[in-house]
């Protein structure tokens, strides 16, 4: 039921957004402070999501072998590989790493 | 994202309008196969990871959602998280509005597929045209894709086995890094980024799960605010 209500939630919560992207006048988001802040909001999320989903096991803090995927995927992306290799490269390495033992 | 350039007369063909949507439509959409596996690995059932491709349709708040859920976190902060991360999509409707040109009866459905990689083709194209059938066919192919990838990756997952041992679990982290990687183009997007990157991990072991992301948002006004104050 928990899940449920999260996915609710983010349903009408994403499609809004979306939404009065299109729907409202231009002008009342082109606030340049607003604007800065909407663009700097996914770099912050994006950034601590990264680091907590590569580095925590629940609650711990840990370095694992998706740290190594995770360099792998930073590598591919320097060697401006497509988006699907570089996802392919974190998932390839950190089982590699894995079957390794690390 | 660059800004369409002026004063160009004639469209783009066709062809290579549809070649360039079609590429960025195929290699992200088959990448919700990763969303898939990912989910079934949370504990999502295979409906509900359908049910958020289906209707959510925004891949970072999908992995997000998904990610603070297996996380432990409740419903209210998970659900804020995944939010916080669409609210690109509204500058990208924005955007996406005065270029397209949207007839009012369309735009609720269109509006759907108002997402990073719809923007970044149509956004591309030098007229409104060709912009029209950038947004159109990336988002259908993509559409069409993640929910088919979603429902094959949540089916297979069981089939794998452990989602661990095949690295599964770097695919979340590797998307955000994908997504995050050409936003850090100024000295303010890489401030904002390590101080979340501090904040998210420092605060971690302390509060509850989906907190600390929250608060690692606060790194953009933050950091806005210290580049404000500086003469």
């Amino acid at each position: 039921m928990t899940v449920w209500i999260a996915i609710g939630l983010t349903v009408v919560g994403c499609y809004a957004v979306k939404l009065a992207g299109l729907l409202v006048p231009a002008g009342a988001l082109e606030r340049p402070l607003v604007r800065r802040l909407a663009a700097l909001l996914p770099v912050a999320l994006l950034a601590a999501l990264t680091a907590q989903q590569t580095f925590s096991t629940g609650s711990a803090l840990v370095v694992d072998a998706r740290a190594a995927g995770l360099a792998a995927a930073g590598l591919a992306l320097l060697l401006r590989a497509p988006f699907l290799v570089v996802v392919a490269a974190a998932v390839v390495v950190t089982a590699g790493v894995r079957a390794l033992g690390g | 994202m660059q800004e369409t350039p002026e004063g160009v007369a004639e469209g783009r063909p066709r062809a290579a309008v549809v070649r360039d949507a079609l590429g960025v439509g195929v290699a992200v959409g088959l990448s919700g196969f990763a969303f898939g596996v990912t989910a079934a690995g949370a504990g999502i059932s295979t409906l509900q990871a359908c049910v958020l491709s289906l209707l959510v349709f925004t891949g970072a708040s999908q992995f997000a959602l998904v990610g603070a859920l297996a996380a432990g976190g409740n419903p209210f902060t998970a659900a804020a998280g995944a939010f916080f991360l669409g609210t690109r999509n509204a500058f990208y409707g924005l955007r996406l509005s005065q270029l397209l040109k949207l007839p009012r009866p369309v735009r609720p459905l269109a509006a759907h597929w108002v997402i990073d990689e719809t923007t970044a083709v149509a956004l591309a194209q030098p007229d409104r045209k060709s912009a029209r059938l950038g947004f159109t066919v990336t988002g259908l192919t993509l559409y069409a894709l993640w929910n088919l990838t979603t429902l094959l990756g949540a089916l297979g997952a069981e089939a794998i086995g452990d989602t661990r041992a095949w690295g599964l679990d770097a695919a979340g982290p590797a998307v955000f890094l994908a997504l995050l990687a050409p936003m850090l183009k100024t000295s303010t997007e890489r401030a904002v980024a390590a101080l979340a990157l501090v904040l998210g991990l420092g605060f971690l072991p302390v509060l509850p799960a989906g907190v600390p992301v929250l608060i690692a948002a606060l790194a953009a006004p933050v950091v806005l605010w210290m580049k404000g104050r500086r003469p």
